[in-house]
């Protein structure tokens, strides 16, 4: 039951991120592209990290896609848009981004088959995960925080409109 | 539960909350009568019960229309996200200590995840629906949603830290020494807000404020498919009212009577306080509904989030 629901996960994935790759929609695109990452999301799961199948949900389907969503509604292009989107998505285009993935997949492949069990299956708990965030990997926790507070300030800096930046006295 | 009963008990809960969520619009026009000093729906059947009927039959028979202009596939699709994505959300809700469907270790996440779902039901309500009205609304709704969303996992974090656990069973089950409405009473306070702010409902319904957005992301839905969106709502009603009860207000626990009995009459009781405060409070601007938000929900969260921290860590070394 569970390789059967993990493949079929697995194919949703596959399926709706070509589907999200060559829509000429761009809402559509993103429909697909949050499908995608739900079945990503149960494939975690199905692998035994609970913890980061809710993280894939709540994170990026449910925050940073809706961003995307809203983006996209800021923009309202319309049909224009599509058609623009329909001129950038020539068969020719494929031609270069196909050879790498092709080379990437071989690659994946070959190193899938070298190695034996890729996962414990074991279940990995939401303890463990802060454990080990907080134990080896701390480095890089510290180094994201920074990032995200370095953006913050920028999208703060941006976010302000220029007349009250003059006023401020900041350049 | 083996898996047989577990599929009965799904079917029967369905049928509950969707038969609550249809009497829940009676009740809740009926309840604001009251405390508007009015009579509400009372003619039909006895206190005017039948008027669920009624509204059903009017909603049913009505002309399925899809605009010509709108973008009809995510049309037909978007009111179905927020009923599907609020009824999975009661998978994880424990019921009793035997009634309960699903018991997983991320329970709490799950419903969290199951709620920013259902925000897209409204998105692409908005954006799918190629009217201007509804596309400011969608806007409106999204930025609401999304913000909202980051204290409402924030304030629930503390009843996490004091049990340790992500399972609402085992956030039941450690409020048998003290209900965590006292400890968390400012996680409690930012999540009724958030919660409100999530499920868009008066006074926070700006996505579908009808005095200057004609109806906002749902102008160009009627008939059945506009039931699917006042489904959703109610749904989402109901979920939340479980949700306070089971993090905050011991689920089931409770003396004498049996615990199924105790969980239903602590979220009736939330639920009533949710339609009180809608005859209640007048809907705020948008503009001041952003900057509570993030200038008093956020700071108010944070403080909440170290200071119980620290207390877990105190009470742990003492």
């Amino acid at each position: 039951m569970i390789p059967f629901l993990f493949y079929m996960a697995a194919a949703i994935a596959l399926v709706s991120t070509v589907l999200a790759l060559t829509r000429s929609n761009a809402a559509h695109a993103l429909i697909y592209l949050i499908i995608s990452l739900l079945a990503v999301a149960v494939v975690f799961f199905l692998l035994g990290a609970p913890f980061a199948a809710a993280l894939e949900i709540v994170i990026y389907a449910g925050a940073i896609m809706v961003l995307f969503v809203f983006v996209i509604m800021m923009l309202n292009l319309g049909e224009e848009g599509d058609q623009r989107e329909r001129g950038w998505l020539e068969p020719g285009v494929w031609i270069v981004p196909a050879i790498l993935a092709a080379a990437l997949m071989i690659e994946t492949v070959a190193v899938i088959s070298m190695t034996e069990g890729m996962t414990s299956g074991e279940m990995v708990s939401a303890k463990a995960v802060g454990i080990k965030l907080f134990g080896p990997y701390v480095l890089a926790v510290e180094i994201a925080s920074m990032l995200l507070l370095a953006g913050l300030v920028g999208a703060y800096h941006v976010g302000r409109r220029l007349s009250e930046r003059r006023r401020g006295g900041i350049s | 539960m083996s898996v047989g009963a577990t599929i009965v008990f799904s079917l029967v809960l369905l049928l509950a909350i969707v038969g609550g969520a249809a009497v829940l619009t009676w009740f809740e026009r009926r309840l604001l009568g009251i405390w508007q000093d009015r009579y509400g729906p009372n003619r039909l059947g006895p206190f005017g019960i039948l008027q669920v009927l009624a509204d059903m039959l009017k909603l049913l028979t009505k002309h399925d229309w899809v605009p010509p202009f709108s973008d009809k596939v995510v049309f037909i699709f978007a009111p179905t996200a927020i009923v599907v994505a609020m009824m999975l959300g009661f998978a994880v809700v424990p019921f009793s200590p035997e009634l309960y469907i699903l018991d997983i270790n991320i329970g709490l996440l799950f419903f969290l995840g199951m709620t920013s779902l259902a925000v897209y039901s409204v998105l692409l309500g908005g954006l799918a629906s190629n009217n201007k009205y509804a596309l400011l609304g969608g806007l409106r709704s999204a930025a609401q949603m999304v913000s909202y969303e980051v204290f409402m996992g924030l304030s629930l974090m503390g009843v996490v830290m004091l049990t340790g656990s992500f399972s609402l069973r085992d956030i039941v089950e450690a409020q048998r020494d003290g209900w965590y409405c006292i400890p968390q009473a400012l996680g409690l306070y930012v999540f009724i807000i958030a919660g409100i702010a999530e499920s868009h409902r008066l006074p926070f319904d700006l996505p579908e404020a009808e005095h200057e957005l004609t109806a906002g992301f749902h102008t160009e839905y009627g008939g059945m498919k506009f039931t699917m969106f006042m489904l959703g709502e109610y749904c989402g009603l109901i979920l939340l009212s479980c949700m306070i009860t089971t993090l905050f207000f011991g689920g089931w626990l409770g003396p004498v009577l049996p615990p199924i009995v105790w969980f239903c009459l602590k979220t009736f009781f939330f639920i009533c306080f949710f339609i009180l405060l809608r005859a209640a409070i007048p809907r705020p601007r948008y503009d001041q509904l952003m900057s509570l938000g993030w200038k008093v929900m956020l700071p108010l969260t944070l403080i909440n989030l170290v200071a119980t921290g620290a207390i877990a860590l105190w009470m742990q070394g003492a």
